[in-house]
């Protein structure tokens, strides 16, 4: 049965990575529902989220040939349930439509602020789930939405991870500092 | 049984003078080779790589390059000089159409786990991505079918990036690399310095072996009534031999190998049951779904192993044994999964096993064997017809070089009859594209097998069509003399596509039927020996002298037109559905 999967994969910052990674999915034919990128906590190590709607048996296949590449440290596939994620939508609509407030209203109820009011446009953000900006979204399109955009999830995962304990030491190195210790 | 130990030359060692000295991106290149240990080469100058062809000139004492005539041979050779020997192969093209060119070999040498370091050309760093004259984005082209690529824009970065190369190349499950260099960078200027590569933070070569998993193992193999093992080449990329033939000895358990294992175990080993898949015995086949357990060892469940998946051994209770955690459950599920290197995860179970037999169980094989030797076997090497039939040149080669040869098959129906009547007593003598089943491979991956170890007979055995794929490197042969003995089993057909014409596409023989040139003439234009063999009388004196020539030789043998490989799984079937016979 599909349904959707977070992916998160922890890699190097190297040019031609990213393709690496894609090529995984291109190869298989499995087209990307979200997808993206930022640095962790550690300078060196970005971190990719990737959101996919496909079946398990073929997820976890992918997963693994993620955790193979050198230059990924890790690959993880999570259940909804196994991590706490957001998505940032920007919404364009004309200025016009503040005058009889029935926008502030929608805002305020659904969580959104406005970002910037020019002569002719504004921008509300509003952080959330996908149905939720979804959800937005269509209260607003009757008031003339005139962009829109949605960023890729971010998540953060709820077990323990503890990137270091991935990085791979030098086995002679290790020796040493072990038998030095 | 000798013979069946291993010595292998140890690549460089760490050989770094503490003198720095100055020297161009280039120079570092060849410099960079010399401390790996390379010392045979394959490759193609032109425009952007033209630096590091300069700086070779300077080293020819120390490194051999052999001119091939289309970079697609250099990977082939390349292939042929690592799986000969174990070591990394290395070639060199320049950018644009040369590194295009390489791609087939590249992908040939990921998909068969085979160790190579491709050092392509690039255009200087400024002009990238702007369509310069023989540009081509080479690292996104190979993305997909390389281990790792690089790409190096300043000269500083050499000497890391040739030591990573290396590194991954031949570690873990080994497999091809490519190293892009800017010109600029080929040209450029650093102080060498050469650390050799012992760890990279995000690759785990080798995963380790769960021990729990270890004493499943033990108990599964101790408890099983009819166990059957598959050996595949991660047997031969371990250089496990010997501990496997302990472990196979001790257990008692009957083998069957994949095509890539062939030579992992002696061909005339008492417990050596014959080939797996599509075109493999019959008994190793049927078996597979009798057995109680199946070990596998080494090999990835390829399509060409299982057949159809749904039907493939449901009933027997799966060890693998396999370096890549990816091919866990990739094909077929895994109850017992033993993640490691082949060699370390056998010497952990053979102590732990009962020393058995299974008498019974082997008796069922060789009711299989004498079906097969009946229906397939006795007429493919001792043929009532007129003309001769592949299986029974290669049973004369077998027999005259008391199976001691590397055999080196190009992709159809000759490489089936290869791997089946070769009997082969020595390991790595078995050298073929088996998962990518490139044609034209033979040619090249032959004069690199026989450049690694020119002390063995090296047989390159090649279909018509496949010839014609990569025919120009006899001139390689001639040029640096390298005795390879080519044997092609002319059918004028492209064998392979034929018989599946013939079996499921109505006999409906579209564009396979070919008109050979005189490949004896041809032969002779580069300065090769050869000589037609049209009638079997001919057969065994020629194939004598091709043997005893002191020199590169062809022996052009025409075989039966529209012979058929049997036992054959059809594609979609159950491998216990495997015909011995044309399906009625």
């Amino acid at each position: 049965m599909e349904k959707l999967y977070t992916i998160s994969i922890f890699t190097e910052n190297e040019p031609g990575l990213l393709h690496r990674i894609t090529t995984v999915f291109t190869r298989r034919h499995v087209n990307l529902e979200s997808f993206t990128a930022s640095q962790t906590k550690v300078e060196s190590i970005y971190r990719f989220t990737i959101v996919v709607r496909m079946s398990y048996e073929k997820v976890i296949k992918i997963v693994k040939q993620l955790d193979k590449i050198i230059g990924v440290f890790n690959a993880f596939l999570h259940q909804e349930e196994d991590v706490v994620h957001q998505e940032v939508a920007l919404y364009k609509l004309p200025t016009s439509t503040l005058v009889n407030g029935k926008i502030e209203e929608i805002m305020r109820e659904n969580g959104g602020r406005i970002l910037s009011v020019e002569p002719d446009f504004l921008v509300i953000e509003k952080t959330g789930k996908h149905n939720e900006t979804q959800d937005f979204l269509e209260k607003l399109q009757p008031y003339g939405v005139l962009e829109f955009a949605r960023s890729g999830l971010v998540a953060v995962m709820k077990r323990n991870y503890s990137l270091e304990k991935y990085i791979r030491k030098d086995p002679e190195e290790q020796v040493e500092a072990e038998a030095t210790a | 049984m000798s013979t069946f130990t291993k010595t292998r030359e140890n690549a460089g060692e760490d050989t770094s003078q503490h003198q720095l000295k100055t020297v161009t991106g280039a120079e570092a290149v060849i410099l960079s080779l010399i401390e790996e240990g390379v010392d045979t080469v394959f490759g193609y100058p032109g425009g952007a790589i033209m630096p590091v062809y300069d700086a070779l000139y300077d080293y020819r004492d120390k490194i051999n390059h052999i001119l091939v005539r289309h970079e697609q041979g250099a990977t082939h050779a390349a292939q042929g000089y690592s799986r000969a020997n174990n070591r990394t192969g290395v070639c060199i093209a320049t950018s644009g159409p040369g590194a295009t060119n390489l791609v087939t070999g590249i992908a040939d040498a990921q998909i068969d786990s085979t160790p190579m370091v491709c050092i392509t050309g690039q255009v200087p760093s400024h002009l990238l991505g702007t369509d310069a004259f023989q540009e081509t984005d080479v690292i996104s082209m190979t993305m997909a079918v390389t281990k790792a690529n690089f790409q190096i824009t300043r000269a500083e970065e050499v000497p890391e990036v040739m030591a990573k190369a290396f590194y991954i190349a031949n570690t873990g499950r080994p497999g091809p690399v490519v190293v892009d260099i800017c010109k600029d960078a080929e040209n450029g200027t650093l102080e060498f310095e050469y650390k050799h590569c012992k760890n990279i933070r995000s690759y785990i070569p080798v995963p380790e072996t769960d021990s729990a998993m270890l004493d499943e193992a033990v108990k599964l193999i101790n408890e099983a009534k009819k166990p059957f093992i598959l050996a595949g080449h991660g047997i031969l990329i371990s250089e496990a031999e010997q501990e496997f033939l302990e472990f196979v000895e001790k257990s008692g358990i009957p083998v069957g190998c994949t095509l890539q294992g062939l030579s992992c175990i002696p061909t005339n080993h008492p417990l050596y049951k014959g080939m797996l898949g599509m075109h493999g015995n019959y008994g190793p086949n049927i078996k597979t779904n009798e057995c109680d357990v199946l070990i596998a060892i080494g090999m990835r469940f390829d399509d060409r192993v299982t057949g159809n998946v749904n039907k493939y051994a449901k009933q027997a209770k799966v060890i693998h044994i396999e370096i890549d955690k990816a091919e866990i459950n990739k094909n077929v599920h895994a109850h017992v999964p033993l993640l490691g290197d082949a060699k370390a995860v056998i010497q952990q179970l053979t102590p732990r096993i009962e020393k058995k037999t299974y008498p019974d169980w082997l008796a069922e094989f060789e009711v299989c064997e004498k079906e097969e030797f009946e229906k397939v076997i006795k007429t493919d090497i001792n043929p009532e017809s007129d003309m001769i039939h592949m299986g029974e040149v290669v049973n004369m080669i077998s027999k005259m070089t008391e199976g001691k040869a590397i055999i080196v098959a190009d992709v159809g129906q000759h490489q089936m009859a290869a791997a089946r009547y070769y009997d082969y007593l020595e390991h790595d003598s078995w050298i073929s594209s088996g998962g990518l089943g490139t044609m034209g491979f033979a040619l090249p991956a032959a004069f690199g097998a026989k450049l690694a170890k020119p002390e063995r007979e090296v047989v390159a055995i090649i279909g018509d069509g496949a010839f014609q794929m990569t025919l120009q490197e006899l001139g390689c042969l001639s040029q640096h003399d390298v005795r390879v003995k080519v044997v092609i089993l002319n059918n004028h057909f492209l064998g392979m596509v034929r018989q599946w014409q013939q079996l499921f596409f109505d006999r409906r023989y579209s564009f396979t039927e070919l008109t050979n040139p005189d490949f004896v003439k041809i032969a002779e234009g580069f300065g090769v020996s050869g000589q037609q063999v049209m009638e079997r009388k001919e057969l065994e004196d020629s194939l004598k002298k091709m043997l005893d020539f002191q020199g590169p030789y062809l022996l052009d043998i025409r075989v039966e037109k529209e012979a058929n490989i049997f036992p054959m799984v059809p594609a979609g079937a159950g491998i216990s559905e495997i015909l011995l016979e044309p399906a009625q």
